[in-house]
């Protein structure tokens, strides 16, 4: 098997992929996006609930997808779990930095801790739209959070 | 039944065609197409998406450089020389599709840029003119996009119903359920000569009796059928028939469309401008007769010449001895994927082209597709263009596998060994 592909594939990677973590839609939630990139299919929608300190309380997510956008949507949901929605928005800026740029700094590394493994991405820029998708609905939800936002975000490129 | 309409149309292709060998010799054809020579991620290319487009010959390649570089002029507008004799090549092929799809006359053949704009024509210049309230038309289920949207399109206008013909869990299409849909408001039948995403070949003869039947007019997308299989117009007896040059072996950018002449002059026509006209004064405009009024302005000259080269470079082979040859690349590989389990095919209709689309069980075909490209294979994920046999089957997307005249065992080998890394990649 090539390297790239095992760095892609990394087993985190396939058991996120295979049981998703906090999937499935959330009530309670006071924010949301639809995340679709109708090219390839990939189709999630992104719950959260945010408290009034600006502390996302819960996250969810459901919908279905690759492997590479699930694992994402999953690992996300896990490590934004009482974060706070500055750090939500720089670990957003943080993944697209890992995922696209050729040098990554340590900081940015060590700031997206276990979500690093998703660096292998790069070596596939067809894929970098699946691992993407969940953190622009992220992005998304924060931003219309008080608009009852009803838009949908895709990560495909407009030719 | 089709099988034994598509056995006697390749009798009588042969018999009134003289065309070449009649056995195929596939590592000859691999030489003329250069692409097939190129490694990806240090592997051996292994192209297995030719429903999407199909590689180029040498000869087609050579042909277009050699009017660019030697004879390139317009056409139509000729007083000198290199335009009489560029018009006269593109005369040549639109006579080459003639024969290639047994119209009974050149003038029947019209260019255009692809199947899709050919079958927008048809909405345009037939449709707004003939298609009332009320009326409708019909399409199947497992259409490509292209030979749904623009009858939505033109149904909407027109406040006419798009009516759907459904198919079995084969992916074939329902002639009884068609017979019920007909009715004497229905207007147009559209269906693929061959379904793109999951390669079912259609009844269209059956398909096309049984329209006529009932009044209504019948449009052919042969997009996927110009590579693999005979086509006589006259025998389908079908109005209008479409094809793409870039999935014939031809350049992009260059289609055809067949109508019957009656139909032709009948219709308005497509786009205003140059060379559609007889003659024109502020006040009056008198069309040219088909084709010119349906091929406004400066036409794709290079890609017209380019598919004539295609064309010629497929008149080399019987058609039977190609569609043996893709047959055996779809059982053995039909097969080898059904057999190794987990593994789901769709549309696994009785006659077929070279195509296979699966599913597999916990694997999103994005994730096959980018682990067998590693291994050199390039193959189509997603839903094809074609969302709604995705949704009959109640799926998202597949992986699909299609054959050309030069995919050889050898490919269906790799494929198999791609699969397996899949297997791999996954713990499965």
């Amino acid at each position: 098997m090539s390297t790239h592909l095992e760095q892609l594939y990394q087993e985190v990677i396939l058991d996120h992929n295979k049981n998703p973590r906090n999937f499935g839609e959330l009530p309670s939630a006071n924010a949301y996006s639809h995340g679709h990139n109708p090219l390839c299919g990939d189709d999630y929608h992104l719950y959260l609930s945010i408290d009034d300190e600006g502390i996302i309380q819960d996250i969810r997510f459901s919908g279905t997808g690759c492997a590479i956008s699930k694992s994402s949507a999953s690992m996300m949901t896990a490590v934004l779990k009482k974060k706070t929605l500055e750090e939500a928005k720089s670990m957003a800026a943080s993944f697209l930095e890992l995922i696209t740029q050729d040098s990554v700094s340590e900081n940015t590394r060590s700031m997206l801790g276990r979500l690093k493994i998703f660096e292998g991405v790069k070596k596939f820029p067809v894929r970098v739209k699946c691992a993407m998708l969940i953190w622009r609905a992220l992005e998304d939800a924060m931003k219309h959070r008080s608009e009852k936002n009803k838009g949908i975000v895709t990560t495909e490129e407009k030719e | 039944m089709h099988h034994e309409e598509l056995t006697r149309s390749m009798e009588q292709r042969q018999r009134t065609q003289k065309r070449g060998e009649s056995s195929f010799n596939v590592e000859k054809s691999r030489l003329d197409f250069p692409m097939l020579r190129r490694s990806v991620h240090g592997k051996q290319l292994v192209y297995l998406d030719n429903a999407a487009t199909t590689q180029k010959p040498t000869q087609v390649l050579d042909r277009m450089d050699r009017f660019y570089r030697e004879e390139y002029a317009t056409v139509r507008r000729g007083v000198y020389g290199l335009s009489q004799e560029a018009t006269e090549y593109c005369h040549e092929t639109r006579k080459r599709c003639q024969t290639f799809l047994n119209a009974s006359s050149a003038d029947e053949i019209i260019f255009t840029k692809g199947t899709t704009e050919a079958i927008n024509l048809l909405a345009t210049s037939y449709g707004e003119k003939f298609l009332h309230e009320k009326d409708e038309v019909l399409v199947a289920t497992t259409e490509h996009h292209s030979n749904i949207v623009p009858w939505q399109r033109l149904c909407e206008k027109k406040r006419a119903q798009l009516r759907v013909i459904p198919v079995n869990d084969q992916g074939e299409i329902l002639l009884e359920e068609f017979k019920k849909l007909l009715n004497a408001q229905t207007k147009i039948v559209s269906v693929a000569h061959v379904s793109n995403a999951l390669g079912i070949i259609h009844p269209i003869e059956e398909i096309t009796k049984l329209a006529h039947r009932a009044g209504a007019v019948v449009v052919i997308d042969g997009a996927q059928a110009a590579a693999h299989l005979p086509i006589d117009v006259q025998r389908i007896d079908c109005d209008f028939y479409a094809f793409s040059g870039h999935k014939t072996f031809g350049p992009t950018g260059i289609g055809v469309l067949y109508g019957k002449q009656k139909w032709l002059e009948s219709m308005d026509p497509y786009q205003g401008g140059g060379d559609m006209i007889s003659s024109v004064t502020f006040e009056k405009i008198t069309y040219a007769p088909p084709p010119a009024k349906f091929e406004a302005g400066t036409p794709a000259i290079a890609e017209i010449i380019g598919l004539g080269a295609a064309l010629e470079y497929l008149e080399q082979f019987s058609f039977d001895a190609l569609h043996a040859h893709e047959q055996r690349l779809l059982q053995a590989a039909t097969e080898a994927i059904a057999s190794s389990g987990k593994i789901k095919i769709i549309g696994n209709g009785q006659t077929k082209v070279g195509i296979i689309s699966f599913v597999m069980e916990g694997i999103h075909p994005h994730d096959i597709g980018t682990i067998l490209d590693q291994e050199g294979v390039a193959v189509r994920a997603g839903h094809h263009c074609a969302q709604p046999t995705m949704d009959r089957f109640g799926i998202p997307a597949t992986t699909r596998i299609s054959f050309a005249l030069y995919n050889t065992f050898d490919d269906v080998e790799k494929l198999l060994e791609g699969m397996n890394q899949v297997k791999k990649v996954f713990g499965i």
